[in-house]
């Protein structure tokens, strides 16, 4: 195996013609989708509230088709043979979330409560921006286990991305979670990137110690239990989750961080018996915390009664009292099958975050359960094709790194969406590409960035038969 | 490592399963409960999208709609709001809506089922959906001269047509203006605070003349010269009663005595026009308490559900002793009516003992001008007989043309009118104001008979002789009954 390993380029240019299709042409395709959807949904906006088509939409379109033809001509050059559907996709949720956000920049309440009139050219700006992290990516990373060099580098720089919104003067405290910093006016979710940085971590931390962490392990009662010594990471991992619980008082970003690293951990190991601990974990860690901690207990008391919080936050009473859950509510279910069209509905009532956290809510108000069961399709889709990606990758790090971004990608979707929608309690994330906020689109660029960097690698077609030693003193000439 | 994985994509799809399924009951299951929320302000919204339906008296609109700034873009104003107020009620984006505007919300808000299609059309044409229109029964000249022949005094006037029930005037002053409190901002928020009972000792918001209940006083004596003709009592208006003067109430050691005039064993005709409280006493002693209220119930009393469609409080002839039953038929015992219910009364009279259920919606008409519903006229009862009405209708007319009589103030020149006053003596040893009453009705010379009204001034003058009934509330009858003969002309 050795053998075949050591110059893989060389021989996929030689049998590139008869090996897989590189599928860049649907992608091509699909892409052309993804950029008039939206700008019809644009349109449409326009044309529901101001009864004219927005004079901005030709740059619009123009300016979205440009980030989506780049990037595709970037994937075409470095990455000819990754996954097809991963940029259109994501190309998609991102021209969505620019036509919700614009829409919502429109809204006469919503300018009267912050600055969201001009969300939509920042997010544009924010797009550019990540997008052309995208393209860093692909250009600069030819090999994603380059990253396996950086696992403890990474171990650290997440540690610190994590820490930055504890520190005093950096961090900021938007209604109870800290989970943002302010630097030069603009507001960075520091969580959003160690997302990506702690997956790179947790890659090259496992697929070293895998061996270690699944064989030397006694059975106990039918599950594999790791010893004591074993057991060292998962415990630090989970100690952080908790920490950032108790101090950025985050539900969501501390459930993202530790089921990320269990799902991981099993993956690399294939002990059940870690699910097992993890979910365990997490159980006694979030009722631990949420017995002493106000902020997340009062969470909880929004999510279980939407209603009496939306009360006492129209009565004025003591404490941070919060509108949105109910008014969120009451957006599904006004959007009721088909929703009321773009532009139509009221999910400006939200108020406060209503373009960010709370932007599904506008999709589902404004395009109703058909446009909402579309959306999370999508979102599905893109963790799919990034499953697909682990399981076709050949190495461990590409598998590892690649379960991991994916399984942090699905469970942001489900503890946002989840959040908004009412099935678990709020936090204080956003949906990844549709949400307005800059850390995220570009984070989750570059996320995208790199699962197409693994899938390229994993989709290439097979290096050429290894070349035997004997053989070469014989070798035909082949046909150029 | 690819069996782990594979379970991890099946976790993945669990994960987009729930939200799905979680979305299917958030949009689908709970949708309409969501949707129709009073709390979601969505409801308002929609609700003041659209300009409202109006209000129509005389073929002219009494109300109107007017864009705003705030989400609600539409807010209802009302021409001369205080004096159509106690026939509209309020309809307000902040404080919900009463009477008609509430009644009928249906048809102004175009909601009302019987527009669904028309909406359905609408939306797919993209035309903006419009409320329908409430014509009422009122008489715009009669309603202005109630409103100002009340002016600043506290009171009501209710007019209706006899033939048919139509109400033609229905006024309660110290009124309000809705158009205040039509929005919801701050200032609405303080006029609407401004008018509520607890603010204002006068109750601006009390519909007095459909909601409140009043002691009928002497007026009542017509009903109970009714139940004595009815019941044969008397034989006729002209026979001497054999009524003593003071007459000594049954079972009770006090003795009732008389205002003015000569009442020992008058005639019914006499005892009406100077208003015996004696001979009456008696004759609802006579006739008794079960055919008092058998009496009292043909001419509309004791009815809770008396809807115009706006609902009347219920007028009250209660089951009494002796003692009491003798004073409710001069009106001053427990018994209680509300001003329509007099009017009731006197259009009974007008109308040959034919009582006609009072109604003040005419017709209900789609945005498109079609007719959606015509209210039929409908009897309620035949309150007396043609005949005890012919004798009834006599002596109300004594009591205005004679120079005895105690209600000459609502004379009519070249018009026959009958009426009979009162003053209610009420609260404690009858220690406040009375209640001055006048009911009354106008003939015309073929015989018809136009109008039928009420009037009650809650300030009644410190003279507590019964001419205070004919001299502060006859005048405005008289007004209000000129009103509608004019505009029939």
């Amino acid at each position: 195996m050795s053998s075949t390993t050591n110059s893989p380029t060389h021989h996929t240019s030689t049998i590139g013609s008869i090996g897989t299709p590189s599928r860049r042409n649907t992608e091509l395709a699909l892409l052309v989708f993804a950029v008039v959807i939206p700008v019809f949904a644009y349109a449409n906006v326009g044309l529901a509230i101001n009864d004219q088509v927005p004079s901005g939409l030709l740059s619009y379109g123009l300016g979205l088709g440009l980030l989506a033809g780049v990037a595709h001509l970037v994937v075409r050059k470095f990455a000819p043979y990754a996954d097809p559907l991963l940029l259109p996709v994501a190309t998609l949720l991102n021209g969505l979330g620019l036509v919700a956000i614009w829409r919502l920049d429109q809204s006469r309440l919503l300018k009267q409560i912050h600055q969201a009139g001009t969300a939509a050219p920042r997010q544009l700006l924010y797009t550019a921006l990540g997008i052309a992290l995208f393209v860093v990516v692909l250009i600069f990373l030819k090999d994603h286990r380059v990253l396996q060099r950086y696992t403890y580098i990474s171990m650290v720089g997440a540690v610190l991305l994590l820490l930055l919104p504890l520190v005093p003067g950096l961090g900021q405290n938007i209604y109870g979670a800290k989970i943002w910093i302010s630097v030069a006016g603009f507001s960075i979710q520091p969580g959003e990137f160690a997302k990506i940085v702690l997956a790179i971590f947790f890659a090259g931390y496992l697929m070293v110690k895998r061996d270690a962490l699944a064989l030397a392990s006694r059975r106990v009662l039918g599950l594999y239990l790791p010893r004591g010594r074993d057991l060292g990471p998962i415990i630090v991992v989970w100690l952080i989750s908790i920490l950032i619980l108790v101090f950025e008082t985050d539900l969501g970003t501390s459930l993202l961080f530790f089921g990320m690293f269990v799902i991981m951990l099993y993956v690399a190991t294939e002990r059940t018996s870690w699910i097992v601990f993890g979910l365990l974990m997490s159980a006694v860690g979030a009722v631990g915390v949420a017995s002493f901690e106000s902020h997340v207990q009062q969470r909880v008391q929004a999510w279980l009664d939407p209603m009496r919080e939306y009360k006492l936050s129209q009565s004025g009473a003591p404490g941070i009292h919060s509108e949105q859950a109910m008014q969120a509510l009451w957006a599904f279910g006004s959007g009721g099958t088909l929703g009321t069209g773009w532009g139509q509905g009221h999910s400006e009532l939200i108020r406060f975050a209503a373009n960010s956290d709370f932007i599904l809510a506008t999709f589902g108000e404004e395009l109703g359960l058909a446009g909402i069961m579309a959306l999370l399709l999508l979102y599905g889709l893109i963790v799919e094709r990034g499953v697909r990606t682990a399981l076709a990758a050949r190495d461990p790090f590409g598998k590892l790194l690649a379960i991991g971004l994916s399984g942090a990608f699905a469970l942001q979707v489900f503890v946002v969406a989840g959040g908004v929608m009412g099935l678990i309690p709020l936090t204080g994330m956003t949906m990844p590409f549709l949400a307005y906020g800059g850390s995220s689109v570009i984070a989750n660029w570059a996320l995208i960035g790199i699962l197409i960097r693994i899938s390229d690698t994993a989709r290439r077609p097979a290096p050429a038969p290894a070349s035997n030693p004997d053989a070469e003193m014989t070798q035909v000439v082949r046909p150029s | 490592m690819n069996k782990p994985l594979r379970r991890i994509a099946i976790f993945c799809g669990i994960l987009v399963l729930t939200l799905l399924l979680r979305d299917n009951y958030l949009q689908y299951v709970k949708a309409d409960s969501l949707a129709s929320d009073t709390k979601n302000r969505r409801v308002n919204i929609t609700r003041y999208s659209t300009p409202r339906g109006n209000i129509i008296v005389d073929g002219k609109a009494i109300t109107g709609s007017v864009e705003t700034s705030g989400d609600y873009k539409y807010k209802r104003t009302w021409s001369n709001g205080a004096m159509w107020a106690p026939v509209t009620g309020y309809s307000s984006q902040a404080f919900g809506a009463n009477q008609l505007e509430r009644l009928e919300d249906g048809i102004l808000s175009g909601n009302d089922d019987r527009l669904f299609f028309r909406n359905t059309l609408d939306m797919i044409t993209g035309k903006e959906k419009e409320g329908g229109s409430v014509l009422t029964t009122l008489n715009a000249a009669a309603q202005k001269a109630a409103f100002q022949g009340l002016g600043d005094k506290k009171g009501a006037v209710a007019a209706i047509e006899p033939s048919t029930g139509k109400i033609l005037a229905l006024v309660s002053t110290p009124s309000y203006d809705p158009s205040k409190f039509a929005g919801s901002s701050d200032a609405d928020a303080q006029a609407w605070s401004k008018v509520q009972k607890k603010n204002d000792p006068d109750d601006p918001m009390l519909n007095r003349a459909l909601r409140e209940t009043y002691p009928p006083g002497s007026t009542f004596k017509v009903v109970t010269a009714a139940a004595a003709l009815e019941n044969g009592e008397v034989a006729g208006v002209d026979e001497k009663t054999k009524t003593p003067d003071p007459f000594p109430l049954p079972q009770s050691s006090s003795k009732l005595t008389n205002e003015h005039g000569d009442c020992e064993n008058a005639t019914l005709r006499y005892a009406l026009m100077v208003s015996c409280n004696t001979v009456f006493a008696k004759m609802a002693d006579n006739v008794g308490n079960k055919k008092m209220i058998e009496q009292a119930e043909k001419f509309g009393f004791n009815e809770a559900e008396l809807d115009t469609p706006v609902r009347a409080a219920e007028s009250i002839f209660p089951q009494d002793n002796r003692p009491q039953n003798s004073l409710d038929g001069i009106g001053q015992g427990s018994n209680r009516a509300t001003p329509l219910q007099m009017a009731m009364v006197a259009s009974a009279v007008a109308n040959d003992g034919k009582l006609m259920k009072p109604y003040m919606v005419d017709q209900l008409k789609a945005p498109n001008l079609d007719t959606l519903e015509t209210t039929q006229p409908q009897q309620l009862s035949q309150a007396v007989s043609s005949k005890t009405a012919q004798a009834l209708q006599e002596m109300m007319e004594t009591v205005v043309n004679d120079p005895q009589g105690t209600g000459g103030k609502a004379k009519i020149n070249g018009v026959v009118v009958g009426g009979k006053t009162g003053t209610a003596q009420h609260g404690l040893n009858n220690s406040e104001k009375p209640y001055a009453w006048f009911i009354s009705y106008a003939k015309l010379s073929d015989g018809s008979a136009p109008v039928a009204v009420a009037v009650v001034v809650e300030d009644g003058a410190a003279d507590r002789g019964d001419i205070t009934g004919g001299g502060l509330a006859g005048p405005i009858a008289r007004d209000v009954m000129k009103a509608v003969i004019d505009s029939k002309k």
